[in-house]
């Protein structure tokens, strides 16, 4: 009898819960929602130790309230949410240590594909993002067939960031971009010869200067929810001109979102790179900032609006570098098995709050 | 790039970016840092941190060659320790155009403001011995504000490089500039070029200014030049590693290119494309003062915060 009360309490209040959590997201949908959040989870093993559990449980009550945050934020209506789970620096610590967090992640990996899990509750998309090759096999199978498992989902993604810093992943695309740059110019040199005539003119070096490959203008019309839901760089061609049978690549430039307090939001790039027709010398393609960045392992997600680290320490522990320049840090001092609701409300309250900051120093100017 | 240096192939022994030390553990067994002790004279390794003792700083800073015998010394304050200041630390010196603006001022009355401020940083990072300090003056992406502004600046600039050289040479103090200086205007890059050239024997600390820059593209120019070396057959493309990488940086023009503290004023939370490799492993400081209001009350605070942190670089204290 005394269960029954018991357990209908707890039914209440966790009914109740849920329905005073969705009053509250759907106030504050009525702000800007931010469409990638990131988070650090550190300070499951202080929790371990605070909690006086045995040092693997801390990491598995840190999967609960991973669990936990996924729900709130796809809830809220947060689209992509990245989380950093082991970074390749990781690997130093006791092997005991490593193999339980390896073990770990395979269970989990299992629950996330079966029927009833939060992935298809919420159509997730999961990724595995970094050097999945310094993983044992099990693992590099397992996330690799999650990854196959879930790649028509389209409402939500997941990144799961394991093996990974960023200096592993810039080194990735830095590689990467010298590769196809080498074959580009392998292939130019081809047909150079091969036709006799100078031909596939590029943006290069212009009497030994080397010019910035990347601007672009963007434009003031961009509403800020186009802002917010574009923050990393658009690729692409912005212009093709074809010129006598040559052809120039004019501008080719990326829109970055500016956050700088004093910055308006039309930004007049100076377009530079452009192969002056006249000198129709032979000149290298160069690598520019738009290649680096689609071979970016997280090439794959807008930049994080928010990027939110456990425990109080206030640091980056290389994560997301290349994607976080104009990103705000979030530092509560909860250890993440901690971390609420609270957190993530106040998290948004104060993006809401900036981004209300912004529009209006926008305006002013 | 003012400060790219092309410096001859080194063994590529993996640096490994974790290796920044306290003064306690500090020796540079680097190859890069070799390298680059060999651009300046020799100067002496602080090794103070490697004794026993906290010895109160003026009477490690008369160990240092280019003291002026006649200046002010300025002791530690009491609630920091030297073995854990850090060595090289950065700053985005942001909020003057809202300091101005609260006091019904323009916007050059508050980078003047800020030009003072900086002034008695660089002071007090000498007297503390601080190795760099690393400062974000200008933003690639501030070259779309109001032309007058930039104007401005740049004057601002010029006029503090001719003001303080005198001091630069007489304290000790080496100055180099990062970022892409083909957008100053031409005299300031005479002049930049001029004081970097009178300084880079300094040894006492070093003051880095970063003009222009933006951390996404320094690392594109580092890209750069490793795929021309690449194409020159002067390294494999398997090659490329984090240590070549950090070679290429704007700031391999120091022995500690990592700050081991950001601060940034003005409350805002973010690094705003200041250096970005560079900071992977760096403590950040958000001090909610402007940057004009920001002095040596303010940096101790951020400093005493530094030194309660535990780094743990990935790995974990046993």
């Amino acid at each position: 009898m005394e269960k029954d009360r018991g357990d209908s309490a707890n039914q209440f209040f966790g009914g109740f819960g849920s329905f005073l959590r969705k009053c509250i997201f759907r106030i504050l949908s009525m702000g800007p929602i931010p469409n990638h959040i990131a988070f650090i989870m550190d300070g499951n093993r202080r929790y371990a130790k605070k909690q006086g559990m045995e040092e693997g449980a801390g990491h598995k009550a840190g999967f609960l309230a991973l669990m936990k945050i996924l729900c709130y934020c796809y809830e809220l209506g947060v689209k992509y949410l990245t989380v950093y789970a082991f970074s390749i620096e990781n690997f130093k610590r006791k092997p005991e240590e490593v193999q339980s967090l390896m073990d770990l992640m395979l269970e989990k990996i299992g629950e996330l594909l079966k029927e009833e899990s939060v992935v298809n509750q919420y159509g997730i998309r999961l990724y595995f993002i970094g050097n999945l090759n310094l993983l044992s096999e099990p693992v590099r199978v397992a996330a690799e067939k999650a990854m196959a498992a879930t790649a028509k989902n389209t409402k939500t993604v997941l990144l799961i960031c394991v093996a990974y810093t960023s200096y592993d992943e810039i080194v990735h695309a830095v590689q990467e971009s010298c590769k196809e740059n080498r074959n580009e110019i392998e292939t130019l040199y081809a047909s150079k010869v091969s036709n006799g005539v100078t031909e596939g003119v590029e943006e290069g070096e212009i009497n030994g200067t080397t010019e910035h490959d990347v601007q672009g203008s963007c434009e003031n019309s961009l509403s800020e929810s186009q802002a917010l839901n574009t923050t990393r760089a658009c690729n692409g061609v912005i212009g093709v001109e074809k010129k006598k049978g040559v052809t120039l690549r004019a501008i080719q430039g990326s829109c970055e979102d500016k956050w700088d307090e004093a910055t308006s939001r039309t930004s007049n790039g100076v377009t530079e790179g452009v192969a002056d027709s006249k000198k129709k010398q032979w000149m290298h393609p160069t690598i520019k900032l738009v290649d680096i960045e689609k071979n970016m392992y997280m090439g794959v997600a807008p930049d994080p609006e928010i990027l939110i680290r456990t425990s109080g320490e206030n640091r980056l522990s290389n994560f997301l570098l290349w994607q976080t320049t104009n990103c705000p840090l979030y530092s509560p001092s909860a250890l993440w098995p901690e971390i609420g609701l609270w957190h993530l409300i106040w998290a948004v309250l104060n993006f809401q709050q900036s981004h209300y900051y912004f529009e209006k120093k926008r305006k002013q100017s | 790039m003012i400060c790219l240096r092309s410096l001859p192939l080194v063994p590529l022994e993996l640096k490994s970016p974790l290796s920044f030390r306290t003064r306690a553990q500090q020796h540079h067994s680097h190859p890069f840092s070799q390298t680059l002790r060999s651009h300046t004279e020799p100067h002496k390794t602080l090794t103070r941190g490697g004794t026993a003792t906290t010895t109160a700083a003026n009477v490690a800073l008369s160990e240092h060659n280019d003291l002026n015998a006649a200046e002010e010394e300025e002791p530690l304050p009491s609630e920091l320790s030297e073995e854990l200041m850090p060595n090289h630390v950065a700053v985005i010196m942001d909020g003057n155009g809202r300091w101005a603006k609260q006091r019904g001022l323009p916007a050059s009355a508050g980078h003047q403001a800020g030009a003072r401020s900086l002034r008695e940083l660089v002071e007090i990072c000498c007297k503390w011995g601080v190795r760099v300090l690393t400062v974000f003056a200008f933003s690639y992406d501030n070259w779309i504000r109001p032309k007058v502004e930039v104007d401005f600046l740049m004057n601002l600039f010029e006029r503090e490089i001719k003001s303080q050289m005198q001091k630069f040479v007489s304290e000790g103090i080496r100055i180099s500039v990062i970022g892409d200086s083909s957008k100053l205007p031409e005299t300031l890059q005479k002049l930049i070029s001029d004081a970097e050239e009178a300084t880079k024997d300094n040894s006492r600390i070093q003051f880095i200014v970063a003009v222009s820059y933006s951390g996404k593209y320094d690392i594109v120019q580092a890209c750069k030049s490793l795929a021309r070396k690449v194409k020159d057959g002067v390294i494999q493309l398997e090659d490329i590693s984090e240590s070549l990488v950090e070679q290429e940086l704007e700031t391999n023009c120091t022995e500690y290119p990592y700050p081991d503290l950001l601060i940034r004023t003005s409350g805002e939370l973010r690094v705003s494309n200041f250096l970005l490799w560079q900071l992977a492993y760096t403590e950040f400081f958000f001090a909610k003062e402007l940057w004009p209001d920001f002095g040596k009350a303010e940096f101790v605070e951020a400093l005493i915060s530094f030194q309660q942190r535990q780094r743990r670089y990935g790995a974990r204290l046993s």
